[in-house]
């Protein structure tokens, strides 16, 4: 146990050491931060149509536990910002030729992919922990529930944002060994989105949409998006619009097992290949 | 004594191209070793298989004898190959701040090592705004840092001009002195000449030599002579068994020995020939010469 956490954090250092004295980077994870802070803000859209007052925050999306549905949600959209970060952290070592050197300094491949891959799962934990927090101070602050067993259920929400990102940024940080340029890194994810977009199109087309969703589930960023679902229609306000003109929102809002398996799987994929891609290759 | 690094008929394929070919030698502790070849002979591709950056296609290498893995040995080892890959943005302190976490040694020494190629002025200014030659002489001072059991250099005077040239080359002759095992690979012979015991000669990844310096051919020197009487000379030359080849060039004759000879003898026996020299000069052949001979090549 000492020797792997003293393991674990020497390879966090080194690559602490790269990520924090490099300006882009530093810029970035700030930003991030803040903008997971920003959230708070949703709590001031307030206005004024004829005698109709409008507060955000009195429709309910900081009740308990609504709330963690929602911020994760939302939040989850900010992850692009840090999978610059990794993707570039990737493929810099590439063309700096540090990864080269650092073989040579006496890394091996295997500590290599492990740094990258503990600094993703300390930034996934940092977020989870993050959101939690305001999350929690935004909910006490504006929740119509405050009892204990209210406040802390729904937690698996936490898990599955905790979840997506880690497999969100292994499919970054695989990219970028893939790629090795972070331009053309970000590029492919792009053309991934798309691509699963086209065939989830397709096979709505050739077949029905129940068989899309059902096949589409497996593939990485469907499977990363399926976690969480949108949390908007389970919104009151939302409902009693719904329930006037007779379309009855019917829909399952949770975090499924098998939902999180299938990222995980993605997940162990991804740092494996990149592994297996760094093992393979002549530097 | 003993051995730092045993190379077993290491072989690299890359697609149809064999750029290392059964190549195996033995780096003992204290010598001073020089891999030789033109560019393009597997010089580089033989330190990066060494060095777990190019993974062999057949063969095996073990460092100290096998008893650690490579990346545990490579701690003990300073490499640099051809050029000086260090984070851009980071100050020359922070990037060997880096190097030791790398390598698990404390960072004590960074002081002691960037004065010992004059950089300790310059620790803080970051790596992307260094001159070539202070890149190079970051990289030896990171290479360094762990006082490493052998120190492998990769062309480390390319691209310089003759100041930074000047600078490299004093720094690794102040190394070889302290008794650091070097292995130095060069096309620059030199280069090697002066530092190197030992040397390792690659040709289109053949090696074709490995052992002394010294005894890299059994050369025992050649005359260059001129005379009035060139082609009685010449006759005689080309008659005794004593003389392996002799040329004729520009007027002047060069003729090499199969057998030791002093000049003083040789000059006793013209007279004895009758013949007069206007011109005797005893030379043993540079490396160079040695070198060109050895991979068959021309000078120029």
């Amino acid at each position: 146990m000492g020797f792997r956490s003293m393991f674990m954090k020497r390879l966090l250092s080194i690559e602490f050491i790269k990520l924090w004295n490099n300006k882009s980077s530093k810029f970035l994870i700030l930003s991030y931060f803040i903008l997971l802070t920003f959230i708070a803000l949703c709590a001031a859209i307030q206005f004024d149509i004829g005698e109709f007052h409008f507060n955000l925050a009195d429709q309910g999306i900081f009740n308990f536990p609504y709330i963690w549905h929602f911020t994760t949600y939302l939040v989850a959209f900010f992850k692009l910002f840090l999978a610059i970060v990794i993707v570039s952290m990737m493929s810099n070592e590439y063309s700096n030729k540090t990864l080269k050197q650092n073989l040579i300094d006496g890394l091996s491949k295997k500590e290599f992919i492990l740094s990258k891959f503990y600094t993703v799962i300390s930034f996934s934990i940092i977020s989870t922990v993050f959101i939690f927090v305001v999350s929690l101070i935004l909910g006490l602050i504006y929740s119509d529930y405050d009892e204990l067993s209210i406040i802390f259920s729904d937690l698996e929400f936490l898990l599955a944002f905790f979840v997506k990102l880690l497999g969100f940024f292994s499919f970054c940080l695989f990219l970028g060994i893939l790629v090795k340029r972070s331009a053309f890194a970000l590029g492919f994810l792009i053309l991934w989105q798309i691509v699963e977009g086209i065939l989830f199109g397709v096979f709505a087309w050739k077949a029905n949409s129940e068989f899309a969703s059902n096949v589409m589930q497996f593939f990485p960023l469907n499977s990363m998006s399926n976690l969480i679902k949108e949390p908007f229609s389970r919104l009151n306000a939302v409902q009693s619009v719904a329930n006037q003109v007779g379309q009855a929102f019917n829909k399952d809002y949770g975090v499924h097992w098998y939902e999180i398996l299938i990222v995980l799987i993605w997940t162990f994929l991804f740092i494996y290949g990149s592994y297996a891609l760094l093992k393979k290759r002549d530097l | 004594m003993e051995t730092i690094l045993t190379v077993n008929h290491l072989t690299k394929k890359f697609h149809f191209l064999t750029a290392v070919n059964d190549v195996s030698f033995t780096i003992k502790k204290g010598n001073v070793y020089g891999i030789l070849g033109p560019n393009g002979s597997g010089k580089s591709t033989t330190l990066g298989m060494v060095l777990n950056v190019v993974n062999e296609t057949s063969g095996s290498f073990t460092w100290f004898e096998g008893t650690s893995t490579t990346h545990q040995a490579l701690k003990k080892v300073g490499a640099i190959i051809e050029r000086p890959n260090f984070y851009p943005y980071m100050s020359a302190e922070q990037n060997l701040k880096l190097v030791c976490k790398i390598k698990e040694v404390s960072p004590e020494k960074i002081h002691e090592k960037l004065e010992l190629v004059g950089l300790l002025d310059r620790k803080d200014s970051k790596f992307k705004a260094y001159s070539l030659g202070m890149k190079q002489r970051l990289a030896i001072a990171s290479a360094l840092l762990n006082d490493p059991e052998i120190l492998i250099l990769d062309e480390p005077t390319n691209g310089l001009d003759p100041q930074g040239i000047h600078q490299i080359r004093s720094i690794i002759k102040k190394i070889a002195a302290s008794g650091t095992t070097i292995l130095l690979a060069s096309h620059l012979l030199d280069e090697v000449e002066k530092v190197c015991t030992h040397a390792i000669i690659l040709r289109k990844g053949h090696m074709i030599y490995s052992g002394r310096v010294d005894q890299m051919t059994a050369s025992h020197g050649f005359f260059e002579l001129k005379t009035s009487q060139m082609d009685t000379l010449m006759a005689y030359l080309k008659d005794n068994d004593q003389f392996s080849t002799v040329k004729l060039e520009n007027g002047l004759i060069t003729a090499f020995l199969s057998q030791p000879m002093e000049p003083a003898t040789f000059n006793q026996l013209m007279f004895e020939q009758n013949i007069v020299l206007s011109h005797l000069i005893w030379r043993k052949e540079s490396l160079e010469e040695q070198f060109l001979s050895l991979t068959n090549n021309t000078a120029n």
